[in-house]
């Protein structure tokens, strides 16, 4: 490929290939403090191609491609090219990732244990996590959680936290201007920002944290918590999986020995610092 | 090195690929589906740790892959057997059901399936009444073709299963110009202690041969061409006369050059061992290989013009000049 750039996020090394220099300036500069994969070596590919040969200079419009691909993923404009990246490194780790148990959620670490958030799009688990991160936690990772078949403990994937709509303005009041990517107007999924996970979560990304609790939060309703049975809490993590029924048994257990380990709450929340406020005081509970 | 070539020496021999471009020969490995076969002729080597985990997720990946192929077979065995027809196993799975070297890391995506041209609407039937569903408009024109011209009948995929079934009477198109002896293949498929059928070891190469050479575009063709490899290797090794049965058989079948043409070109990329008789130089070879080795180490398809030569090849040789004008138009116009 013409341009290319590696990538290591937590255990991940990518190497990512276009046609185009823009999409991976932008990611340079997006992951500039992130170490390039140690050994030279990659796990996945991502290739950012023309959509068909004379897509490359007139109109262009950028494909995702890579070692794993959807047949039918829709192609996105160049300016939406650091997304285009960003979504070919997300579905190498979705349909790839054969390694770890591979759960669709956010998490965040204290004193050595982590806390694991779920839920559909827009539940709110991506930018909780990413507000949690500056606000005395680091962030594990706010779009997928691994977890280790053998040891069960998490291990850290802080790629930049894409965030969305509402939520940039949140973290916009709270975080260094130079820690954001390029404001993404009119994509599939709305306005897009990517930010760049603080100085600890980056420098200790090989550091593996312990689940303590599960969280399925809701945003948008009054306050509420309910408990969250061990049955419920496993359907919903196979659903959050994608890569739970390749795994076979060793999927079965390791999810299963992280719902014997963690309670699992779902709560509802009205706004993000009455979340903050109820995640503090279950861990302090948890604590004591 | 391009790096389809790099993935060919790989498999060949192992022990002669290091410090390679390892992410290429990955990429090319997973493009190819053969990063599985790859990932078992790799284990036990000193490697760097990365690429190590990553073969062993997929070797891990590959028998999660057998159980899930040998499951989807007893599944449509289940299906047909009130019917009392013949339902031999065709490639991959086959292959992991009769336990032989080429199922080792062989990744499967489909159910294939032969049974009596005679019994096709029957086996259709149970199958929907099992699960099964019809992918393709039941009155359009992809149903009309497969139903009128093809080896198989349009696919069907399984409810709650989410896999795909292809239903073969023969296999080569009906408007190819060899005709394969469909009730031969049958008549000397051979029972496996599970109660399932695959062909005998000559037809299993002679079908392979014509997937490959035959029929279609060659597109994935180094895992037709590696399965190829194992089944002669194993096959030859175990059978004095199979290189005399297989001749045989090939000629039955109309495939003889098919299988001849297959056979050297395994041997010229795998190393497969083929009698001196069987090389013979043939002018076009070249080209079957370097549409074979299309691939660089971006997990890319490379000479355009090339594939889609052996694009209208296959084209040309599945069907008559005047049925392919119709046929290509309306695929252009619709």
């Amino acid at each position: 490929m013409r341009h290319s750039l590696s990538i290591q996020i937590g255990p991940v090394a990518f190497r990512i290939g276009s046609a185009w220099r823009a999409p991976l300036d932008a990611l340079a500069r997006l992951y500039a403090a992130y170490p390039a994969p140690r050994d030279g070596i990659c796990d996945f590919t991502v290739r950012l191609e023309p959509e068909k040969p004379w897509r490359r200079h007139f109109r262009p419009s950028v494909a995702i491609k890579g070692d794993y691909i959807l047949p039918d993923a829709a192609p996105l404009s160049l300016a939406h090219g650091l997304l285009a990246a960003e979504m070919g490194m997300n579905l190498q780790m979705a349909l790839g990732q054969k390694q770890y148990l591979l759960l669709h959620a956010s998490s965040v670490e204290k004193d050595g244990r982590a806390l694991i958030m779920t839920g559909e799009s827009g539940a709110g688990k991506s930018t909780l996590a990413a507000l949690l991160g500056e606000r005395g936690w680091r962030l594990l990772g706010d779009e997928f959680a691994l977890l280790d078949l053998d040891s069960g403990e998490l291990l850290p994937f802080p790629r930049a936290v894409s965030l969305k709509n509402g939520a940039i303005r949140a973290l916009e009041a709270e975080v260094e201007p130079d820690r954001f990517g390029p404001r993404l107007e009119g994509t599939p999924k709305g306005e897009i920002r990517h930010m760049r996970p603080n100085d600890e979560a980056l420098a200790r990304m090989g550091e593996r944290a312990r689940p303590a609790l599960i969280l399925f939060p809701r945003f948008g309703e009054a306050e509420a918590v309910r408990g969250v049975g061990a049955a419920e809490t496993f359907m919903r993590f196979t659903q959050a999986s994608t890569n739970y029924v390749t795994l076979g048994a060793r999927g079965f257990e390791a999810l299963n020995r992280l719902i014997a380990g963690s309670p699992a709450l779902a709560i509802d929340y009205p706004d993000s610092d009455s979340a903050v406020a109820m995640v503090e005081g279950f861990w302090r509970e948890l604590a004591a | 090195m391009r790096n389809a070539r790099l993935l060919v020496q790989a498999l060949r021999d192992p022990g002669s690929v290091r410090n390679c471009d390892w992410a290429g020969l990955i990429s090319a490995a997973r493009a190819e589906q053969l990063i599985g076969s790859l990932a078992f002729r790799m284990a036990g080597r000193d490697l760097p740790p990365r690429v190590a985990a990553t073969f062993e997720a997929a070797r891990n990946d590959a028998a999660q892959a057998r159980t899930q192929a040998l499951w989807e077979g007893e599944m449509a065995r289940r299906a047909l057997a009130p019917l009392g027809v013949p339902m031999i196993l065709l490639k991959g799975t086959a292959f992991h059901a009769a336990n032989l070297d080429a199922s080792i890391g062989r990744s499967v995506g489909d159910l294939d399936i032969l049974v009596p041209r005679a019994s096709l609407r029957e086996v259709e039937l149970a199958l929907i009444e099992a699960g099964w569903e019809r992918v393709k408009a039941a009155d359009g024109y992809d149903d009309f073709y497969y139903r009128r011209w093809m080896h198989e009948l349009p696919p069907l995929i399984h409810r709650t299963r989410d896999r795909m079934i292809d239903v073969h009477h023969t296999i080569l198109p009906l408007t190819a110009r060899p005709r394969p002896d469909a009730e031969a293949l049958i008549a000397d498929s051979v029972a496996l202690e599970s109660g399932l059928r695959v062909l005998s070891p000559a037809d299993m190469i002679v079908h392979a041969a014509a997937h490959l050479i035959a029929d279609g575009d060659l597109a994935g063709g180094l895992r037709n061409l590696w399965d190829i490899d194992r089944l002669l290797r194993e096959f030859g090794a175990a059978d004095p006369d199979f290189w005399a049965r297989l001749q045989a058989r090939a000629g039955r079948h109309q495939l003889a050059r098919a299988v001849h043409r297959a056979a050297r070109l395994a041997d010229d990329l795998y190393g497969t061992p083929i009698p001196p008789s069987w090389r013979v130089r043939a002018g076009v070879d070249p080209l079957f290989r370097a549409r074979l080795l299309a691939r660089n180490g971006w997990g890319q398809e490379r000479r355009k013009l090339l594939r889609f030569a052996f694009y209208l090849r296959s084209h040309w040789l599945r069907m008559p000049p005047l049925m392919l004008a119709r046929h290509l138009w309306i695929k252009a116009t619709r």
